[in-house]
Order: structure tokens, then C-alpha cells, then sequence
């Protein structure tokens, strides 16, 4: 008997190769994964380098690398930051009307539909901007330089094709939309039932509801879908490259509704990459390095909200 | 509450005790007759020549008379909340409108081209009209391809290390992390990443398929990990222990009980994370470039895909323009197509393949 038991306890302390190599397999693709992101950032700036360092005339833009990446900065971040404004009070609009205002058994399917957005591929949006809604937005435009020109925003010329950051940021709002309302949709569903239920026997109406019961409680969690937002607006390359008409040389101008635009940093890469060559490449890798920083920053915070309010909330 | 409701739905007695109790209210059909009225003069507007924007307009600015209508009966509680009723339905109505924009335009637009010799010629040699996008088609299957066959074994994986493996230590919590910031990423800039990797190993100007495969897994991995992570979180400990308890080595209770259990909504995740970068144009912009021709080889040269095809179609039409217009238009409803079957796909795996029971 006991010749018998001793091998098995023998057994359960042996590790079987196959155990080693399956959580060595895993284990190193996790590692992978960082060393990927790593790279990313390694290899921009190992080929970035020259590119920031460059002389004037050694690059196509005859600029050196500060005095080029700037109206690009500010172009991305006006561009992006116009289409959160739009983007945020619609997205809780829809999530709130798919959480809470439509009936039960709809809301899924509502929430299809508006996913279905997410997954439009961004050069359809692109051709979409560019052939259907700027001319169709040419005429308010129009109508905007002439009533509320007085504001620098809408200070014109129109532009006649309707190819304004503007329009671009319309259509990084309709790009951005999917995602915040997806988790702002989640976050509401998560709110307390009996914090909504004690406001509605209190007497409060619906809205009064959201506002007492939804609003505080979902509150991080619509600012990091803002941030979530507000990362792939500023990365968004193809629809802003192919919409938006570009101002000659480097403009920094609050004027929306104009020809004269400052162009995005993915936008500009994606317009000029394609025919570059020699220290020209390396500015443009260099400017992407400036994006991904940028976008990496945004999404960093935006995720660090969402993982504390993770631990701090007392629902689940 | 019973003796109320009675009173409430007979004959209103002396004392209304409904008028009493919830003051004023608007009758039951005022929201649909406001609604009704606002849809129908919309309509006759729109079929009398108005654009359809400011149709929609028209009807929002009717359906705003619920609110007023409200705040004189009911009092200014209840008008916000009948506002911001308004407000939010029609928001949602807002969202709907480009998608359905999108659709019709690319579907008019490009069913106009569609024939067999434009999803079986190149654009090789081809001059204003004619040819097709066989080479865009075949080198999007090809790329996209190559990034799943890279990104499924090392999104797989990681997902294993997280969940059976990793017991909740350090490591895992900034494996985490930092891959739902790696889906932050912008494309361009995991297309830039290709080039420069590649750039060591071939020189300035490299274009190759395999470049835009590993741009593309750069933007796979971290939607294959978390869908893959979020599956073998649901399935039971039991499972596990059952199988522990017959004496199965760790490493074959993962391969035999965990994933086969976790199958369906596994190949869901994949597919959606392949529809995802299926439509991705800026990584292959930079890295596998364009070309008229076929190119069946990944590891040599210019690779032509949907999306960039689309792109370089509209931004350098050629004279005249319409024709490459018009195979712009194709391409776009092509590659919709494709995505939208991905995701119909992907939604029936979960439907139908998902296992049932405990809820």
C-alpha cells in the first residue's frame, strides 16, 4: 500500500513540461505586449532624433522642427477639442435615452445601432465628409459669416466647398460618438437601483432623477469617455486628411468656417508621408512621436479615472 | 392604494381625488399628437422641396411645444422633464441621422460600379474608365490576414497569463493597463512604428504587406486581450476544479475545459477586433503603400488595400475625375459590406454558439 501512495505524492510535485511550456508561453506574450508599447515609443524616437535635430533646409517643410510641429499641435487639438463639445452632451443624450428612456427590450438594439457607427471604416466617414456634408454644410456657413461674423470663430470668407475644421470636427464628433456612448451607456446602467428608486418615491420626475441619482454617480466615468474620446479624435488621421482644406504654410487661426485651416498632426503625415524622403521622413516620425505622447498622456489619465473608480465605488 | 385606483378609473366622484393628488396634468396622447403633428408637417415640408435638415429641424422645434404646452398646465417640474425628454430622444435621433446618411450615400453611390470586371480586373494599365479593385481586395484578405495570424496566438496568450496564470500579481495589473492604452493608439502612429522598424532592417522607403501586418496587430492585440480576458473570466471555477479534482495538469485543463468553453465568445472578440482593423487606412498608407498591380507576396513590395485604394482614389482622381470617383464609391461599399458581415458574423457566433443555462 504504501509503495503505492508514495509515487503519487511524488506525482503531484512534479511540474509536467507541458505546464512549463504553456505558462511560459503565456507569460511571455503578456511580457510581449510591453515590449511592443515600449518599442513604439523606441522607435520613433530612434528615428525621430534626426528629424527634430534637422536644419531648416535639410527638410521639405524649410522649417526647423518647433516652428513646424506647433500649428500642427494646434490644429489637432482645436480640431479635436471642438469635436468633444459637440460630441459630449449628444453621447449622454443617447446613453441616456438607451439606458433609461427607451423601452427595455429596445435598448439593445439601440445600442446595435449606434456601436454600428464604431464600426464604419474611417475612410467611408472621410468620403462621406468630403462628398456629402460639406457641400451641405457650405450654405450655413455662408449664413454664419453673414450674421455672426462679429465673432472670431465665424470671422469667413466661407468657404464656398465647405471644407472647414468645422466640418472636420463634425465629423470626428460622429467618429467619437460610438465609443463615449457605449460607456457612459454602461455606467448609467450600473447606477444603484435603489439610489433611483428612493429619488423617484421622493416625488422627483425623471430628469430630476438622472440629475440626483445618475449624473453624481456616473460623474468619473463620463469624464474618462470624454478623455477615451478625446484621445481618438486627436489620432484620427484619414477623415480629417481627406475633408479638410489646408491653409498655406503653418496658420494658427481661431477662424473655423474659413479655406485657410491649420492642418492635424495625423493629417499631415498621412498627406505628405507617402511622397517624403531623406530628413523630411524623420520630421514627420518626429511629429508622430509628438502625437503619441500627446494621445498616450489623454488615454493614460482617462484610464487611471476609470480603474479608481473602479476600487472607490460602493455598488459592486 | 386599491380604493384610490378605483376612484381614480370610475366615474370622477365630487372630490376629483386624481386632480388632488397629482395636479394638473396633460393628457395621456399630448406627447404623441405634438409628436405626430411635428413628424407629419416635417414630412409634407420635406416632400415639398425643404432640405431634410431643416425638415428635422422644423419637427425638433415643434415637438419643443410639448414643454411650453406642459409648463402651462403642469407647472415648470414637470416642463423640464418633458424638455429634457425632448432633448434626449432626439439626440439619439441626431446619432441615428449620419449613420443612415452614410449608408445611403455609399449604397447609391456605389452600387453604380459594381460588375464583375470591377471586383476581377486591377487597375493595371487602366486609364479613366474600367478596371477594378481585384488587387485592393486581395492584398486587404492578405494583410489583414497576416495581422490576425500575428496578433490571435499573442492576444490569446497574454489573455491566458492574465486570467489562469498571472494570480492577480503586479505584472498583470500593468499588463492591464497599459493595454487598454494601447488601444488609444492612433493608427498613423502604429503605421509609423512599422516604418521605423522596418527602416533598420531595409532602408529608407521601405513598402511591404508584412509592415502594414504588424502596424495592424499593433492595433489587434490589445481588443483580441481584452474580449479574449473578458470570456475566461465567465467561465465557472467549477469547471476548473472539476477538472483539477480528475487529476488533468493545469496546461490541458486551460486547452480542453477553459477555452473550448470560452470558444464562441472568443471567436466574437476576434471577429470584431478583425473588423475593426480590416477598415484601417492609415498604417497601410505609410507602410504597404499602393500599387495597380497584384502582388500575392507579403515579404516583396507595394501592396494595394480597400481603404487606401479608396483614399488615393478621391485625393489623385486623374482627369476626368468621375470614373475614379465612382471606383472610390465601389471600393467604400465593399469594404462596408465586408465590415458589416464581420459584425453580423460575430453577433450570430454570440448568439447562437454562446453557452446557455445559468441565466
Amino acid at each position: 500500500m504504501t509503495s503505492t501512495l508514495d509515487p503519487r505524492r511524488k506525482r503531484s510535485a512534479v511540474v509536467r513540461p507541458g505546464d512549463r511550456v504553456f505558462s511560459g508561453l503565456s507569460t511571455s506574450a503578456g511580457v510581449l505586449i510591453l515590449l511592443v508599447l515600449a518599442g513604439v515609443a523606441a522607435f520613433l524616437t530612434i528615428e525621430g532624433i534626426p528629424g527634430i535635430t534637422a536644419s531648416p533646409d535639410e527638410v521639405k517643410s524649410g522649417q526647423s522642427f518647433l516652428p513646424y510641429v506647433w500649428p500642427l499641435v494646434f490644429g489637432t487639438l482645436l480640431a479635436a477639442i471642438i469635436a468633444l463639445i459637440i460630441a459630449v452632451p449628444i453621447a449622454i443624450g443617447v446613453a441616456l435615452f438607451i439606458s433609461h428612456y427607451s423601452p427595455r427590450r429596445l435598448g439593445q438594439i439601440l445600442g446595435y445601432l449606434v456601436d454600428l457607427l464604431a464600426a464604419v471604416p474611417s475612410v467611408v466617414y472621410g468620403l462621406w465628409g468630403i462628398q456629402f456634408l460639406a457641400p451641405n454644410l457650405a450654405p450655413s456657413y455662408k449664413w454664419l459669416e453673414e450674421n455672426l461674423g462679429f465673432i472670431p470663430f465665424f470671422a469667413g470668407p466661407a468657404a464656398s466647398g465647405g471644407r472647414t475644421i468645422l466640418t472636420v470636427s463634425i465629423v470626428l464628433a460622429v467618429m467619437i460618438l460610438p465609443i463615449m456612448t457605449a460607456i457612459c451607456r454602461e455606467i448609467f446602467l450600473q447606477t444603484p437601483r435603489l439610489h433611483e428608486e428612493a429619488a423617484l418615491a421622493l416625488g422627483a420626475t425623471r430628469w430630476e432623477m438622472a440629475r440626483m441619482a445618475i449624473f453624481p454617480y456616473a460623474r468619473s466615468g463620463i469624464v474618462s469617455a470624454a478623455m477615451l474620446g478625446l484621445g481618438r479624435a486627436l489620432g484620427e488621421t484619414l477623415a480629417v486628411a481627406m475633408v479638410l482644406s489646408v491653409g498655406v504654410g503653418s496658420t494658427v487661426t481661431a477662424n473655423l468656417i474659413s479655406n485657410d485651416n491649420p492642418n492635424t498632426i495625423a493629417a499631415n503625415i498621412a498627406l505628405i508621408f507617402p511622397e517624403a524622403s531623406g530628413k523630411t521622413v524623420n520630421a514627420l516620425i518626429a511629429s508622430g512621436l509628438v502625437l503619441f505622447v500627446i494621445t498616450f498622456l489623454v488615454n493614460f489619465a482617462a484610464r487611471a479615472i476609470v480603474d479608481r473608480r473602479k476600487e472607490f465605488s460602493g455598488a459592486n | 392604494m386599491t380604493t384610490l385606483t378605483t376612484k381614480d378609473s370610475g366615474t370622477p366622484g365630487p372630490l376629483d381625488v386624481r386632480q388632488e393628488l397629482y395636479g394638473a396634468q396633460l393628457p395621456s396622447w399630448a406627447g404623441k399628437a405634438v409628436l405626430g403633428g411635428g413628424v407629419a408637417i416635417g414630412l409634407v415640408l420635406y416632400l415639398l422641396g425643404t432640405n431634410l435638415m431643416l425638415a428635422a429641424l422644423v419637427v425638433f422645434v415643434i415637438s419643443l411645444a410639448l414643454p411650453v404646452w406642459s409648463v402651462t398646465v403642469e407647472g415648470s417640474r414637470k416642463a423640464t422633464d418633458r424638455l429634457v425628454t425632448v432633448l434626449v430622444t432626439s439626440s439619439f435621433v441626431l446619432a441615428m441621422f449620419p449613420l443612415v446618411s452614410i449608408l445611403a450615400t455609399v449604397i447609391t453611390n456605389g452600387t453604380r460600379v459594381l460588375s464583375a470586371e470591377f471586383f476581377t480586373f486591377s487597375m493595371r494599365n487602366v486609364v479613366g474608365e474600367g478596371g477594378g479593385i481585384y488587387h485592393a481586395i486581395i492584398g486587404t484578405l492578405l494583410i489583414t490576414g497576416g495581422a490576425a495570424v500575428i496578433s490571435i496566438p499573442i492576444g490569446l496568450f497574454a489573455a491566458i497569463y492574465l486570467v489562469e496564470y498571472s494570480e492577480g500579481n503586479r505584472l498583470s495589473r500593468w499588463i492591464r493597463f497599459l493595454v487598454d492604452v494601447m488601444t488609444g493608439i492612433p493608427s498613423i502612429v502604429a503605421g509609423l512604428f512599422a516604418y521605423a522598424l522596418f527602416v533598420l532592417f531595409f532602408g529608407e522607403g521601405v513598402r511591404l504587406g508584412i509592415g502594414g501586418s504588424v502596424a495592424l496587430s499593433v492595433l489587434m492585440i490589445p481588443v483580441v486581450v481584452r474580449s479574449t480576458e473578458e470570456m475566461l473570466k465567465l467561465v465557472p471555477n467549477e469547471l476548473r476544479e472539476a477538472s483539477y479534482a480528475l487529476g488533468v495538469p493545469k496546461w490541458r485543463t486551460v486547452s480542453k475545459v477553459v477555452l473550448p468553453t470560452a470558444l464562441a465568445g472568443i471567436v466574437t472578440g476576434i471577429t470584431l477586433a478583425v473588423a475593426r482593423v480590416i477598415g484601417e487606412t492609415a498604417p497601410l498608407l505609410i507602410i504597404a503603400g499602393l500599387t495597380d498591380s497584384v502582388n500575392f507576396n507579403l515579404f516583396d513590395g507595394r501592396m494595394a488595400t480597400l481603404p487606401v485604394f479608396t483614399y488615393s482614389s478621391v485625393r489623385s482622381p486623374g482627369i476626368p475625375p468621375e470614373f475614379s470617383i465612382d471606383r472610390a464609391w465601389g471600393a467604400a461599399l465593399t469594404l462596408l459590406v465586408i465590415v458589416m458581415l464581420l459584425n453580423l458574423i460575430a453577433r450570430l457566433v454570440s448568439y447562437f454558439f454562446s453557452p446557455k443555462g445559468e441565466r
